[in-house]
């Protein structure tokens, strides 16, 4: 059953078109997430979904029913927004309360309902106290909650976390995951942090230019990129320079690279800094120099020189804890870790 | 430090010239006898008692706070429909509204009181009360406007989103997160206004001088045509006023915002 | 909710109102008042409606030319004394605690709110002979006798700036409120006092809105109607004493609504030239 389908929605401001031609299909359930560096046009993408901005053309399908001219106020969604929007004049419970106030359902099962959504953002006994006596993470929770007291089909969230420090971001991203996994909700989060997608995901979106890049699993979206813009923007790569040499066979280089198909036309090879092999100099098939050397304790990042190209390995301290800047090293680059980017 | 005793005497000294009339009129209005005299021969409250007793004065104190009252009102239900309609919509025509709202303030008050004047004869009606209470209405109106607009930009735009997304079209998002939000500004553009009326003279004067009284008016005719300590009494008693109002605007609100500097807390 | 142009004409309703009392009662009143200033002045009644020139005809006679030199020195004075005192006043109380600011401004606003009248009642007792200042400098020694110390042109000017002061800290108050505080802390790293650093970072940073104070300060001061004639004698009378002189004692609407809209162009002119000031930013 399908959660939510849009179909060739695009969406113009004037001359500039922030959306273009995005179709989508998300499974009933799924948790999926808008990834974008700032200006991709994922933001106008959820708004539009929830009815906050106009579409120029195409629809969109929640449940199966098409919602495309439905004003946002008929489209029973719930949404968390950036700057959470508690109200600042109530107290979490009428906060809480408030879709059901509204409809003018009777006291006792506002407060019944409001009891039970706090238990489960583990606020209980929360319901008197003002907005304004709430710190960052309990804010961030009762705005989820709030969104959610109309067991709503949809559940859309623009970059919820942002406003938080580091470690509890961490630790509400795990948490947003099990409670949607916990309600089954079709949950559709925007953001510009590839970890929050990767962690929380079933579904990425990437999103460049107003277009989809590629909307896949985590791990598809990490070991398969569609193209040189995904690959950079998830994680880090190496991206290098493919040619063909006269036989036809790929060359990275001016090196042969056994094992992968040469390109048609243009095209770039993607390969993790974590599969690049570092080995003795004169036993790989790639020659260059140690230019820097970046020690994180956890990890060790080493630049190596080839040719034009700088290549970045990342290995363990358990694998490699002894080179230095100036060290002549041969590189490995295993073809199943590489990745070919037709331009 | 020297940089904090500076501060210190400077802030004494205009403190000094304020209130050192305001000393004086009080003074003068505790003399026993009816004659201008500070520093005061002999105490005495009676001419406080007088507002309130002495028919004259009794009369022109109602027709103040009539005035005032009413004046204050229909100044913020003329500010207040134009702040939301701006806030709201997108329409660039009707910022002409908003500077026809500030100008009447703007100009030396002479100006308004005489075209208001020139406007109430032209269509004979004037020395009517109710002339004044739509001339106040108009002079005043920038007052609330300026709140109410205040009020209004500082409303966080998502939180009418996040109540649409809830369910609230837009009429029940204006009864319930638009007007509890706004009514503390409201109330001040009222008070604002409310004050700043009951002390006017100019426009009154013009529009209804001959026909009603209101305070400003009889102390400046008492001026002229005999002294009673009444007088400071009244002005003592508007002084009072002013402070409490103000006061109570500065208890419930944030009065360094609404002059001008940022949020409370913003400057941390 | 979206912000976007009215579309039903339901839309338009909120701004019915408004509109139409802003139409009718102030613009309509101030084109009565501009169409009143062409027509002669009728001795007997109040005007009939012909169009003629005699009123601004009169603007080159010599008495008015007096009484708009008098009254434009008059309110400039005010406002140079107004914002020498109030701009280090206000800059003081920027810094000061939000407390403080609080407890301040509720007093400026009281004073400010005072009608013209009671300024005028209690700075005419302030300078009487019975209940004044000079029965406090005898009491002290340094004069003789009580004396009234008005109707004067220094006793108007005194009231003026009394009720102008208020006016004038709360205009540079939001500029100043929003100064950037480390302006004033770099000068100080760099060895100036800070009398030195205000003198010479603070006041030409703020050049532009220094200008537009005083001009501001100028316009309300033009609009003083009442001091001038409690405090002074009539060669103090000002532009605005003269308009409702002739509005109402001499009967002369035509000549009044003259100078009035005299008066307008002139507000209008310099409040426009504050606001370009004010589009071109002050620097830092």
């Amino acid at each position: 059953m399908s959660g939510l389908q849009l179909q060739n929605i695009s969406k113009r401001f004037g001359r500039f078109t922030a959306v273009e031609n995005v179709d989508l299909e998300v499974p009933q359930g799924q948790f999926v997430c808008l990834l974008g560096p700032s200006g991709c046009g994922k933001t106008t993408l959820l708004r539009m979904i929830a009815g906050l901005e106009e579409q120029s053309s195409g629809r969109i399908l929640v449940g199966g029913e098409d919602v495309s001219g439905v004003p946002t106020h008929k489209r029973n969604l719930g949404m968390v927004f950036q700057s959470l929007a508690l109200f600042p004049h109530l107290t979490v419970g009428e906060n809480i309360a408030y879709p059901l106030r509204i409809r003018g359902v009777e006291r006792t099962k506002q407060q019944e309902r409001v009891e039970e959504l706090l238990n489960l953002i583990h606020l209980p006994g929360f319901a008197d106290r003002p907005v304004s006596k709430l710190s960052g993470g309990q804010r961030q929770r009762v705005a989820i909650a709030r969104a959610l007291t109309l067991s709503p089909k949809l559940f859309l969230l623009d970059e919820p976390l942002s406003a938080l420090d580091a470690k509890l971001r961490e630790a509400m991203q795990v948490e947003l995951r099990q409670l949607q996994q916990k309600l089954g909700i079709t949950t559709i989060v925007v953001t510009h942090d590839q970890r929050e997608a990767m962690t929380m995901a079933d579904l990425v979106v990437v999103m460049g230019e107003g277009r989809v890049r590629q909307a896949a699993s985590p791990v598809e979206i990490y070991r398969k990129p569609a193209d040189a813009f995904v690959a950079d923007f998830i994680g880090s790569t190496n991206l290098l320079e493919l040619s063909r040499d006269g036989a036809g066979r790929a060359m990275v280089l001016d090196r042969l690279l056994p094992g992968i198909a040469a390109p048609e036309g243009k095209a770039q090879l993607s390969v993790r800094p974590e599969d690049v092999r570092l080995v003795e100099a004169g036993t790989g098939s790639l020659s260059g120099e140690v230019t820097f050397v970046r020690d994180l304790g956890g990890t060790i990042e080493t630049f190596v020189q080839v040719g034009q190209a700088t290549i970045v390995a990342v290995t363990t301290p358990r694998e490699r804890s002894d080179l230095k800047p100036g060290q002549k090293i041969d590189l490995e680059l295993p073809a199943d870790a590489c990745v070919v980017l037709e331009k | 430090m020297k940089a904090v005793f500076a501060r210190f005497v400077v802030f004494a000294l205009v403190a000094l010239f304020l209130i050192g009339p305001l000393v004086v009129v009080v003074g003068v209005s505790v003399n026993e006898k009816q004659t201008l005299a500070f520093p005061p021969e002999g105490l005495s409250l009676a001419w406080y008692g007088q507002i309130f007793m002495d028919a004259g004065w009794r009369s022109s104190l109602f027709a103040s706070l009539f005035l005032a009252t009413f004046s204050a009102a229909l100044a913020v239900a003329i500010a207040f429909p134009l702040s939301w309609f701006l806030w709201r919509r997108v329409a660039p025509w009707a910022q002409i509204f908003r500077l026809l709202g500030v100008a009447p303030f703007i100009l030396p008050p002479v100006i308004t009181a005489l075209g208001l004047l020139t406007f109430w004869a032209t269509i004979g009606a004037y020395g009517q009360p109710w002339t004044a209470v739509l001339s106040h209405a108009i002079f005043f109106v920038t007052l609330p406007l300026v709140t109410i607009s205040l009020g209004f930009s500082s409303i966080d735009r998502s939180l009418v989103e996040a109540a649409s997304t809830m369910g609230a079209n837009d009429r029940i998002v204006l009864r319930t997160v638009i007007m509890p939000l706004i009514l503390p500004y409201l109330i001040s553009g009222f008070a604002f206004a409310f004050v700043l009326s009951l002390n006017e003279y100019i426009v009154a004067y013009m529009t209804v001088g001959f026909t009603m009284e209101t305070l400003p008016i009889k102390i400046f005719n008492a001026l002229r045509y005999g002294y009673t300590p009444t007088m400071a009494a009244v002005s003592v008693f508007f002084v009072a006023v002013a402070v409490l109002v103000f006061s109570l605007i500065a208890r419930f609100g944030d009065l360094p915002r609404l002059l001008g500097a940022e949020a409370r807390g913003a400057d941390s | 909710m979206r912000r976007e142009p009215p579309k039903a004409l339901a839309h338009y309703l909120p701004i019915a109102f408004p509109a139409l009392m802003l139409l009718v009662f102030f613009v309509i009143p101030f084109s009565t008042m501009i169409g009143v200033s062409f027509f002669k002045r009728d001795p007997s009644g109040f005007y009939t409606p012909e169009f003629v020139l005699d009123n601004y005809a009169r603007f080159l006679s010599s008495f008015f030319a007096g009484v708009l030199s008098f009254s434009l020195f008059l309110a400039i004075t005010v406002a140079l004394i107004c914002v020498v005192i109030g701009f280090p006043f206000t800059y003081l109380l920027s810094r000061a605690s939000r407390r403080t600011q609080t407890i301040w401004l509720v007093a400026l606003l009281a004073v400010l709110s005072l009608s013209e009248v009671i300024i005028g009642f209690a700075w005419s007792t302030l300078f009487s002979r019975t209940a004044g200042l000079s029965n406090i400098f005898v009491a002290l020694g340094l004069m003789e006798t009580p004396t009234a110390l008005m109707p004067n042109f220094w006793a108007v000017t005194t009231g003026m700036v009394y009720q102008a002061f208020p006016y004038t800290v709360l205009i540079l108050y939001p500029a100043l409120a929003r100064l950037d505080p480390t302006l004033l802390e770099a000068a100080r790293t760099l060895g100036a006092s800070p009398m030195r650093g205000f003198m010479n970072v603070i006041v030409p940073a703020m050049r532009n809105t220094l200008v537009a104070s005083v001009i501001m300060v100028f316009v309300f001061a033009l609009g003083s109607y009442l001091l001038p004639q409690i405090l002074g004698r009539p060669q103090h009378w000002t532009l605005s004493v003269l308009i409702t002189d002739q509005a109402i004692y001499q009967s002369n609407m035509p000549f009044a609504a003259a100078m009035a809209v005299f008066l307008v162009l002139f507000s209008l002119a310099l409040v426009g030239l504050t606001i370009m000031l004010g589009s071109r930013k002050d620097e830092a």
